[in-house]
């Protein structure tokens, strides 16, 4: 839930000072497959984060990153689905996550001026 | 529709507060251990006597997020370390501790001598993995009665860890525990992170946790 308010957060911070009543159609987010964010329940927590706000029509739209990691023996990259975090080249287990961790906003949509929002915000 | 770049990360905010509570942490040579589990799996009763074991020798602090008692914080006072406890509620009910929420815990928190401070964070495998607190190491309990399957159903909290107590090893003649499964799960997420099998009943297996936590401890300063 807390990661859904600061989504819906810094998506009103991003909205431009020029832009009257903007409303957000989309939020563009990463978010790796490393992370404690279960795509269905964000959705689930942004829908009651988002209400009353310039986000409340709002729809997330994730794209999830693969887990990475790097060998720490032989410099190999994998790509890992499940454990072990184990390096697919020589087998070794000191290994360092370099992708799967992410979990950025990317960009919002705003909708344009003419699709006139009708309800009232504070 | 126009699109707007952001590019942030959700979790900056919490970062930024992170990296101060570390800065706050080096000046006051104080070593954060970050402790988490499920509900239930014994970090109090592992943290209470982990407390009156080294207290003599290291002076502590403990810090306590809970989602609406002070049941945990009354039982850590008992310790004689001062306590403070965070009721999540008042944070909107928050299932895990965020940096701030910890800065402000801190202030209330009577340091002076302390050489750690222990935070005992709220019952979930899942959340507090994500939340930075500015802590030194980050510590997962795992009872054996949870089963096997845990670290392979939450490899985020056991990839961010750096030490694991697989706790209640007291009650494995009454179980059907597979302890090789069980350290295979964890070794499958991190190769080499430290296991500790303990029990916090009994006191068996405490000896050398609490070296290589003094160890931790001495090695900052
Ligand atoms: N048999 C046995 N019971 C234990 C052990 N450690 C804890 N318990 C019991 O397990 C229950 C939960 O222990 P707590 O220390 O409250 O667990 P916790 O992780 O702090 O729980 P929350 O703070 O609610 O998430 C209590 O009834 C403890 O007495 C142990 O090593 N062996
Ligand atoms: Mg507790
Ligand atoms: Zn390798």
């Amino acid at each position: 839930m807390g990661i859904a308010i600061r989504i819906v957060e810094i998506a009103i911070s991003a909205i431009p000072p020029d832009i009257e009543d903007a409303r957000i159609e989309r939020v563009n987010l990463k978010v790796g497959r490393l992370t404690a964010v279960v795509p269905e329940s964000l959705r689930f927590c942004f829908n009651i984060a988002s209400s009353d706000t310039p986000l409340a029509s709002a729809s997330l739209e994730i794209e999830e990153t693969p887990i990475v990691i790097e060998c720490g023996e032989c410099g190999a990259e994998t790509t890992i689905e499940r454990p072990p975090f184990a390096c697919s080249e020589c087998g070794g287990g000191k290994v360092t996550v370099v992708s799967g961790r992410e979990l950025d906003i990317l960009s919002i949509e705003v909708a344009d001026p003419e699709v006139e929002a009708v309800e009232g915000r504070e | 529709m126009t699109e707007i770049k952001v590019v942030r990360k959700v979790l900056d905010a919490n970062d930024t507060v992170a990296a101060q509570n570390r800065k706050l942490f080096a000046e006051k040579g104080l070593f954060v251990i970050n402790v988490m589990s499920s509900p239930g799996s014994g970090k109090t009763a592992v943290l209470e006597r982990t407390l009156v074991e080294i207290g003599g020798e290291i002076p502590s602090a403990v810090i306590v997020g809970d989602i609406c008692t002070t049941n945990d914080a009354d039982r850590l006072a008992r310790t004689g370390a001062p306590v403070v406890q965070i009721n999540t509620d008042e944070f909107g009910g928050d299932c895990h501790l965020a940096a701030h929420v910890v800065a402000e815990a801190v202030s209330r928190l009577d340091l002076s001598g302390a050489r750690l401070l222990v935070v005992e964070n709220v019952g979930n495998l899942v959340c507090p993995a994500e939340f930075d607190i500015g802590e030194d190491i980050r510590c997962v309990v795992l009872s054996v009665t949870e089963g096997e399957d845990k670290p392979l159903k939450y490899p985020l909290m056991f990839r961010v860890c750096d030490v694991a107590l697989l706790n209640k090893i007291d009650l494995i003649p009454h179980l059907d525990f597979d302890r090789e499964a069980i350290i295979a799960n964890i070794r499958a997420i991190d190769q080499g992170m430290p296991i500790f099998e303990i029990s916090a009943r009994t006191a068996e297996g405490f000896a050398p946790w609490l070296e290589w936590l003094k160890e931790k401890v001495k090695s900052k300063s």
